[in-house]
């Protein structure tokens, strides 16, 4: 069990039997009042938000919630399946739960799939991806529309800006946290 | 923590609030931060210092030295609030406290308000001070900006939600506000109001949406302060002794009035800084 004053930014908490994250958390104590906890908190599988003011006696329960290593198989439809590299386990999320994150998913690219209880509900991905342009118009030589940059489609269908010697066929580096351009990657 | 050029704002702070002091006759006391006994506050936890607690206000402290004779006294000093760390919150943080005796919490209003002008004006504009400063009671507030009564929000339990949700967010942005005259059960340490018993003669000073300072017309009456106490630790965990001696010492205490005021949340405010760790010399994530 967490109390109201262990929580914090990043939390995950269980309430009325769903797993919620803080993401915004402020300290209040008005003069001679009781300590209040003003919390901002995102359900793990709806998404939705709300915010709460909790006090020092509030309980809350730890949500199970564990993440295992597993591989991207394929997709079907709007069903991503993914296998426990140690169990051989099979599971699916769909096109929903993962977001943004089809963006950089690689058939056979490991990533940690987080369960609360035995559902699987959502992936975090490697930092960094290699992924391949796929196309890439060659640079104009005096463009000039002032940027340093150039628009590419990456083997996903993902489409980002990269410096303009990025050429068809080449290997990028994105960090999947901000989908941004890294490096060009040799092999 | 503060830079070397902080520092010196720092040090302008504590010096333009002695001299505001000095200029008035007050007398600058420190008395000690470790004490056998503390004040009980039903919302404030102290932090243990082996048999000893560290301070949470110098209240105690001072209030016997105004049974013994003294007429105006100022102190600034540490206090310490176990579990007390946010955007406004230090577990240690620095306090100005000061008594007038002869006074109510009508004329401490009116020198608080000198004091702080006094002090900004040897900063460049930041907060809008300009006089006169608003005066709104607590039940006005809590009527206008939640349709609620103060005494209503005792009654069933709302009261802080409200006053930190929907009260305070609007409070002292065009000019600092004072929220006085709190339903007595928050007032244990206030007189009650002659004529309306219902209420303590407490305030509350707000600038910019922060609570800046806490005032009282000193309940001076050692029968009734017995009686607050006890109800005080009937809300507390644990066991409590009574500070006997600062209730005896109550019969000598003279009709007087007194108000803390967070330096650390003035600096913050002087300085447009939004967070209370800027402005301390080394913050506790410093060390």
């Amino acid at each position: 069990m967490y109390s109201a004053s262990d929580l914090r930014k990043g939390l995950k908490v269980q309430i009325d039997g769903e797993p919620y994250i803080i993401i915004g958390f402020d300290f209040s104590k008005p003069g001679k009042g009781q300590a209040l906890y003003r919390t901002k908190m995102r359900n793990m599988i709806t998404g939705n938000q709300f915010t709460q003011t909790y006090r020092s006696n509030d309980k809350f329960e730890k949500p199970d919630l564990e993440e295992r290593t597993m591989q991207f198989l394929y997709s079907q439809g709007d069903e991503f399946h993914f296998m426990d590299t140690s169990s051989y386990e099979q599971i699916f999320l769909t096109r929903e739960q993962l977001g943004e994150n089809i963006s950089f998913l690689m058939d056979n690219m490991e990533v940690q799939v987080l369960f609360f209880g035995d559902r699987p509900i959502d992936i975090t991905l490697p930092i960094f991806v290699n992924l391949t342009v796929t196309r890439a118009d060659p640079w104009v030589k005096g463009d000039t529309s002032g940027t340093d940059t150039k628009p590419v489609t990456v083997e996903t269908g993902y489409k980002l800006q990269v410096p303009p010697f990025v050429e068809e066929g080449d290997k990028i580096q994105i960090d999947t946290r901000s989908g941004d351009y890294m490096t060009r990657v040799k092999e | 923590m503060l830079s070397l050029r902080g520092l010196r704002h720092r040090s302008l702070l504590l010096q333009t609030v002695r001299n505001f002091f000095f200029s008035r006759d007050y007398l600058e006391v420190d008395t000690p931060v470790r004490l056998p006994v503390l004040i009980p506050e039903a919302a404030i936890v102290p932090i243990s210092s082996e048999d000893y607690f560290l301070q949470t206000s110098p209240e105690l402290c001072m209030k016997r030295l105004l049974a013994r004779g003294a007429a105006q006294l100022f102190q600034i000093c540490h206090c310490f609030r176990k579990g007390e760390r946010g955007r406004l919150h230090q577990e240690e943080f620095t306090l100005l406290e000061w008594y007038h005796v002869g006074w109510s919490y009508m004329e401490l209003m009116e020198e608080c308000e000198a004091m702080l002008q006094h002090v900004a004006a040897h900063f460049s504009q930041s907060i809008s001070l300009t006089s006169p400063w608003q005066r709104m009671t607590v039940d006005e507030a809590f009527r206008r900006f939640s349709g609620i009564g103060a005494q209503e929000a005792v009654d069933r339990d709302i009261f802080d939600e409200i006053l930190v949700e929907r009260v305070e967010p609007e409070l002292g942005w065009t000019r600092p506000v004072f929220l006085y005259d709190y339903p007595i059960a928050l007032t244990s340490l206030a007189r009650p109001k002659p004529g309306n018993p219902e209420l303590g003669e407490r305030f509350e000073l707000y600038i910019a949406g922060v609570e800046l300072a806490n005032g009282f017309s000193e309940l001076t009456d050692p029968v009734v302060q017995r009686d607050r106490f006890i109800q005080e630790i009937a809300g507390m965990e644990g066991r409590q002794a009574l500070p006997e001696k600062f209730l005896r010492s109550l019969a000598d205490l003279p009709e007087c009035a007194g108000i803390a005021l967070g330096l650390d949340r003035l600096l913050m405010l002087l300085l447009r800084e939004q967070n209370i760790s800027a402005v301390l010399p080394v913050a506790d994530s410093d060390l």
